[in-house]
């Protein structure tokens, strides 16, 4: 697994604190202060740019196998690479479900094979996500994939009884659940955030309450049973609200905002752009202020990004025959750092510990979100924060183009990434397809 | 005006001068020879992808009486699925040449997307989307109540102020509401809404209109106007075992009857959008009486739609004419 190339990123500041040298040798970090020097290794000029932990997404749709015309992934782990990322979680929900070992290890051996980051598929928290009765959740957890994080995501687990056996069930290989908290009958055919808008849009609304009655029931059950929950996508200020409720108790609750739940509200849904039409949907200004502030106080947990490629006819189309989801991966760590860094409530050291850090560990994931420090593997991603870049869907890696930023100007760019010492992304471009995936 | 999408869109003087021209075309119709040769040559595509026998037959006498060549575009019951539907219809008619697309849809803003998405470059006209506006019908219940309650002589030039209208019924899966609530401010009426707070939408309180849930304290008030919606029955089979307990309890909180009427002022009229239910929401007494205008919505609702494709097709051609005259 080692790489003869060494690179030497000199001048560069590691969570954005004192400029140092960094060199990467053997997949690890060799040596880091500011007299490192190596005649042999790829220097990169370091100077204004941050280093950071290779970044770790708990909440990707890589939508392989099945939905190939949409994203792969190869192009998904591309554009992970692309954003920042070392590491992504593949959600369950693709066709063949990740409800079994088999499909498991066949999305984990892709992974491999892509190169591009490391793949950890979700597994399915029921057959078929249909909430009805366990997968075999334990075969998915020894199996050469080593899912610990368990998902029925794009459906809720509703069931009180299956959630309390999921909670509990996991609990013996170190696993997680992540709900989808979604309570389905209160969300019939809904198609946007439930208020002034949707009243006056005449599209059927999917209310707050509906997220918030399931989380505030999943963190009983987790405080009952004494198991780990994670909640995907949280969007609602009484969400966070909950969150920090849960916590003030004791309970062994974590949470992940969406960026585009940080930073886009339901009045986008005014034209009727499917872009905009996501799940959970895009809620009001003062959720995506509670939203920020949970996240800059640490309720909220982590940012993930429910990247959700879609082909150009589930979305060309009216807005209730429209598929839900948008892609972000490309956009995520600058989203981040719009709403959270340039307005002074997150540090670089935060960002590595919503993005990166916390998410490993929520995941399980040893090698990933570790400290820059010397011997530590060398995932790691530089990021330039001064400039400032247009978002085209068309140049980006992913395969699919529903990005809500389309021609929006954003903060901050991806110059490198680093997986294991190896360049995925050098100078802002990906690296070559083979030589990422020798 | 490009397209009539929504009536919040419509200002002020654009609804007077519809309402206006819709005068004009009514006036026309009085005729023994009916049909103008205003838009010769032109053609106007009723696209419907939902059953609306009323609505359509408007459109198309409208366009007919106007000379226009009409197609009559049934998606319904096609076997065409999701959104290639409306996409690919929308470029099939305009490699045709519709120079205005008249759309039923089920699925609210699939006339906005229509109209915004480059499929087609005719004029949009939305004839009732999901649950969302239906303009030219909250543009004909205007005309009505101009013509009845403004006063004596030829209401041209008038709006609605000071007018009190109450609609009643099911708000919340209601285009004919949003669309009254919004064209019935614009020009000045004030309006209420009554109903059971199941059938109104959260976010209603932003709407401009007073909400009531007591039908008899707002028939107390002596509204000039009063409208009806129509409550459909499979309301009562729908999520969480429907909007309401019973049809019966229905009609004794929100149905419009004999006592009601006869505490309603002398002057005020009774509206409905057709269909109606007789005996749920307004009882046979209430529809046939002489204070009901329901028929008379018909025929004006041809000479506003009348009116619309006339500002639409010919009356942008004028305007644009002027306008580089001016330049």
């Amino acid at each position: 697994m080692s790489t003869g190339r060494k690179y030497l990123l000199r001048n560069v500041a590691p969570y954005g604190g004192d400029r140092t040298t960094v060199l990467l040798a053997d997949g690890v970090i060799a040596a880091i202060g500011t007299d490192v020097t190596d005649d042999d290794a790829t220097v990169v000029d370091g100077s204004g740019l941050v280093l950071l932990p290779g970044l770790v997404d708990l909440h990707t749709h890589l939508r392989e196998p099945g939905r190939e015309d949409a994203e792969t992934i190869r192009t998904g782990t591309r554009a992970a690479a692309m954003g920042g990322f070392t590491a992504v979680h593949a959600m369950a929900n693709t066709t063949p479900t990740q409800d079994t070992a088999g499909v498991v290890e066949q999305v984990w051996r892709l992974g491999r094979e892509a190169g591009w980051v490391d793949v950890h598929p979700i597994g399915a928290v029921t057959v078929g996500l249909e909430g009805e009765r366990l997968a075999e959740l334990g075969a998915m957890a020894e199996s050469k994939a080593q899912v610990r994080v368990f998902s029925d995501d794009g459906k809720c687990v509703h069931d009180p009884v299956l959630m309390r056996r999921a909670l509990e069930y996991v609990k013996a290989f170190d696993g997680v659940v992540a709900q989808h908290a979604q309570e389905p009958r209160l969300t019939e055919n809904a198609q946007m955030h439930e208020g002034v808008v949707s009243a006056e849009l005449g599209l059927a609304g999917w209310p707050a309450v509906a997220e918030e009655a399931i989380i505030a029931r999943d963190v009983l059950l987790a405080e009952h049973v004494g198991s780990r929950l994670h909640v995907c996508h949280l969007s609602t200020a009484g969400s966070v609200e909950i969150i920090r409720w849960a916590k003030s108790r004791g309970i062994d609750v974590t949470a992940e905002v969406t960026p585009h739940h940080l930073i886009l509200t339901d009045e986008l849904a005014r034209g009727y752009d499917p872009t905009f039409k996501v799940n959970p949907p895009l809620r009001t200004q003062r959720d995506v202020e509670a939203v920020r502030a949970g996240l800059a106080d640490g309720t909220i947990d982590i940012v993930a990004t429910d990247h959700a490629p879609h082909t150009r006819e589930d979305k060309d189309c009216e807005w209730a025959a429209a598929a839900f989801g948008m892609t972000g991966l490309e956009t995520a760590l600058s989203v981040v750092q719009e709403t959270m860094v340039d307005t002074g409530r997150l540090t670089w050291a935060d960002v590595a510990r919503v993005l990166s850090e916390t998410p490993a560990r929520i995941g399980r994931v040893a090698d990933h979100g570790r400290p820059i420090a010397v011997g530590e593997p060398a995932n790691l991603v530089l990021v330039d924060p001064a400039v400032r870049r247009v978002v085209n869907p068309e140049e980006q890696a992913t395969k699919s183009g529903n990005s809500p930023f389309r021609g929006r100007e954003l903060s901050g760019c991806v110059i490198a990434t680093f997986l294991r010492g190896r360049a995925t992304v050098l100078d802002g471009a990906s690296c070559d397809e083979d030589v990422v995936r020798a | 005006m490009k397209h009539l999408l929504s009536t919040g869109s419509l200002s002020h003087a654009d609804a007077v001068r519809i309402l206006d021209t819709a005068g004009q075309m009514a006036a026309t119709q009085a005729r023994e020879i009916k049909k103008l040769p205003t838009l010769r040559g032109r053609t106007v595509v009723n696209l419907f992808f939902e059953d609306s026998t009323r609505t359509r037959i408007s459109f198309e006498t409208a366009a007919k009486r106007l000379s226009a060549d009409v197609i009559n575009f049934s998606a319904k019951g096609s076997s065409v699925s999701k959104g290639e539907s409306l996409k690919d219809t929308a470029l099939t008619l305009q490699a045709m040449g519709a120079d205005a697309v008249v759309i039923r849809h089920h699925a609210s803003g699939a006339p906005h997307t229509l109209a915004h998405s480059g499929w087609t470059n005719g004029a949009v006209i939305n004839a009732g989307d999901g649950t969302h506006q239906h303009p030219t019908q909250a543009l004909l219940d205007a005309y009505t109540l101009r013509r009845h309650l403004t006063g004596p002589g030829d209401p041209s030039g008038r709006d609605l102020a000071g007018l009190r209208v109450a609609i009643v019924g099911d708000v919340l899966h209601s285009r004919v509401a949003r669309s009254n609530v919004q064209l019935l401010h614009t020009l000045g009426a004030e309006v209420t809404l009554v109903a059971p707070p199941t059938l109104l939408p959260v976010g209603v309180e932003s709407w401009p209109a007073e909400v009531s849930y007591h039908l008899d304290e707002v028939v107390d008030t002596k509204p000039d106007a009063i409208m009806m919606l129509r409550v459909q029955r499979e309301r009562m089979s729908s999520a969480g075992g429907g909007f309401f307990p019973s049809p019966l309890e229905y009609t004794r909180g929100y149905g419009l009857d004999a006592r009601r009427l006869a505490a309603m002022p002398d002057h005020a009229i009774v509206l409905h959008p057709g269909p109606m239910n007789r005996g749920l929401e307004i009882s046979a007494d209430a529809a046939d009486s002489p204070r009901a205008v329901i028929v008379e919505q018909v025929a004006n609702g041809v000479a506003v739609r009348m009116a619309v494709l006339y500002l639409l097709l010919a009356g942008n051609e004028t305007t644009t004419n002027e306008t580089k005259v001016d330049a």
